[in-house]
């Protein structure tokens, strides 16, 4: 059971081609990495999985509803954390969770939050204004309001960019308990390899929009013979290498 | 799990009642303007009314002031929606907001829902000034007061719809338009003259504008004591024409920024 699929999603503008006709699916519970560079289409594919974007041509489908007819049954059932947008700084942590908890629906709000607070150790930050938290503090928020509605489907955009190597360990820990304790699948874009090795059990390799290389991150390490993805990523980026057969 | 439009909307509501309860600045705005403009043209009228004689001077002021307060619902009603929509461009919230099980409808009934309270919240405290330093009370209009208020807040609406549908396409570069759009339209509202002193051209464009159908009916009640039935049915077809060319603005800029990836970025 595929909680994600994706066919000849192509997104252009002008003359643009930002995504070129990528097909991927990702099975319930896995956690798939999207890497590749800047402007290799990492964000854009998020943004059209999350209905933000529209596509030029392609179909997406999440957890078995069609994007472009169904998405809002979809969007109930997701969500999502990126560095791109922000929550309101004015508003509490409490405020701000309580905002998108009746958004999502949540039964037993309250407890809820509270639950999370505890989970991300948040509960001293509850009646802070999320303005007044530190970067670290801020991503956990960002990861309680992605997780405020218990999300099937969760996509994470560079996650732990601009966290110290503590906060950043702190946050994928946190993220492989989760996913182990609830089966929810994750998408992940990310330019941390050693992020994306370890918590990802497949890897995306994006390249001018396409996709240049898949799989899961031991196979593409025996196949471009490197000891690690940021090895495997400066070849294809580069063009330094090709990958020997499988 | 995805909970009910009404919960959504009141989610949508909260959001911003919070902003508001901890920011005075912004609570101080939302009366500053009413106030001021209350107190500006309240001593104007005072001092033509004394000039003019007791009869005809309390009713031109009564006028005068009528227009005054009656135009800010208006224009408080189009700022209500138009800066609740840029507090969330402001906060980088609305790839949030987009991505959630909102619906586009929902958005609007909120924004529309603050619309309600940041108008009230600045045009009563006009009100009671207008009573206690001029002697001039808005709720001598009677019942057809409702109806006033309701086309005008109804054109505020429309308005705004047209300035978001706008930031939505030029992003930041027309924000300041949530300031000033309904300014120009003043002169045509014959806010604070009849319909009848404009040029002939100028009389066309503001038979289109609801808002001088409601200031014509309003001279009609305080000066003749007479409700004219017609120009309230001339603001309301008007106000629904309107609402539904910047509904289908809204909806087709809304569409267009998620074909550019706007959602992500608006604001810049």
């Amino acid at each position: 059971m595929h909680a994600i699929e994706v066919e000849r999603l192509t997104k252009r503008y002008g003359d643009v081609l930002a995504v070129d006709a990528i097909d991927f699916a990702v099975a319930s519970g896995e956690t798939l990495g999207l890497l590749g560079g800047n402007g290799a289409g990492k964000t854009t594919t998020i943004a059209m999985l999350l209905g933000l974007l529209i596509p030029t041509a392609g179909r997406i489908r999440v957890l078995g509803h069609d994007m472009a007819h169904d998405r809002f049954a979809a969007l109930a059932r997701m969500n999502f954390s990126s560095p791109y947008v922000a929550l309101p700084q004015r508003l509490t942590v409490a405020q701000n969770l309580r905002v998108y908890g009746h958004l999502y629906g949540v039964r037993g709000l309250e407890r809820r939050i509270v639950g999370l607070a505890d989970e991300l150790e948040l509960t001293e930050f509850l009646h802070r204004r999320a303005g007044q938290l530190s970067a670290g503090q801020k991503t956990r928020v960002a990861l309680a309001k992605a997780l405020i509605n218990r999300p099937e489907v969760l996509l994470l955009d560079e996650p732990t960019a601009s966290l110290d190597p503590d906060t950043g360990d702190w946050v994928r820990t946190w993220l492989e308990r989760y996913r182990a304790e609830t089966g929810c699948t994750i998408l992940l874009a990310s330019h941390n390899m050693a992020e994306v090795e370890r918590l990802c059990s497949h890897v995306l390799m994006l390249k001018a929009g396409r996709i240049v290389d898949r799989g899961s991150p031991d196979d593409l390490l025996t196949r471009y013979l490197r000891e690690d993805l940021e090895e495997v990523f400066l070849d294809i980026a580069r063009d330094r290498r090709q990958a020997t057969p499988a | 799990m995805s909970g009910s439009p009404f919960r959504r909307v009141s989610a949508m509501l909260y959001r911003h009642l919070a902003l508001y309860r901890g920011s005075w600045p912004r609570l101080l705005e939302l009366a500053y303007w009413p106030v001021l403009q209350m107190l500006i043209w309240g001593f104007t009228a005072t001092f033509t009314a004394g000039r003019m004689g007791t009869g005809p001077g309390m009713m031109a002021a009564g006028a005068l002031l009528g227009g005054v307060l009656l135009w800010e619902v208006a224009l408080r009603s189009q700022m209500g929606v138009a800066i609740s929509f840029m507090e969330e461009m402001w906060s980088r919230n609305l790839g949030h907001i987009f991505v959630s099980p909102l619906r586009p409808w929902e958005l609007v009934a909120a924004l529309l829902g603050m619309s309600v309270i940041r108008m009230l919240a600045g045009v009563l405290p006009a009100i009671g000034v207008a009573y206690f330093l001029y002697a001039f009370n808005l709720f001598t209009l009677g019942p057809i007061l409702v109806l006033f208020f309701a086309n005008l807040m109804i054109m505020g609406w429309w308005v705004s719809l047209g300035v978001v549908s706008l930031i939505l396409r030029h992003g930041s570069g027309a924000e300041a338009l949530a300031w000033s759009v309904l300014f120009g339209l003043t002169p045509f509202a014959a806010v604070f003259y009849p319909v009848a002193v404009l040029p002939h051209a100028m009389r066309v464009v503001a038979f289109l504008v609801p808002a001088s159908h409601v200031f014509e009916g309003m001279r009609g009640v305080l000066l003749d004591g007479v409700v004219r039935w017609n120009e309230l049915v001339a603001a309301f077809v008007l106000n629904v024409a309107w609402t539904l060319a910047a509904g289908v603005l809204f909806a087709r800029q809304l569409r267009q920024a998620r074909l550019r990836g706007a959602l992500l970025s608006v604001g810049e």
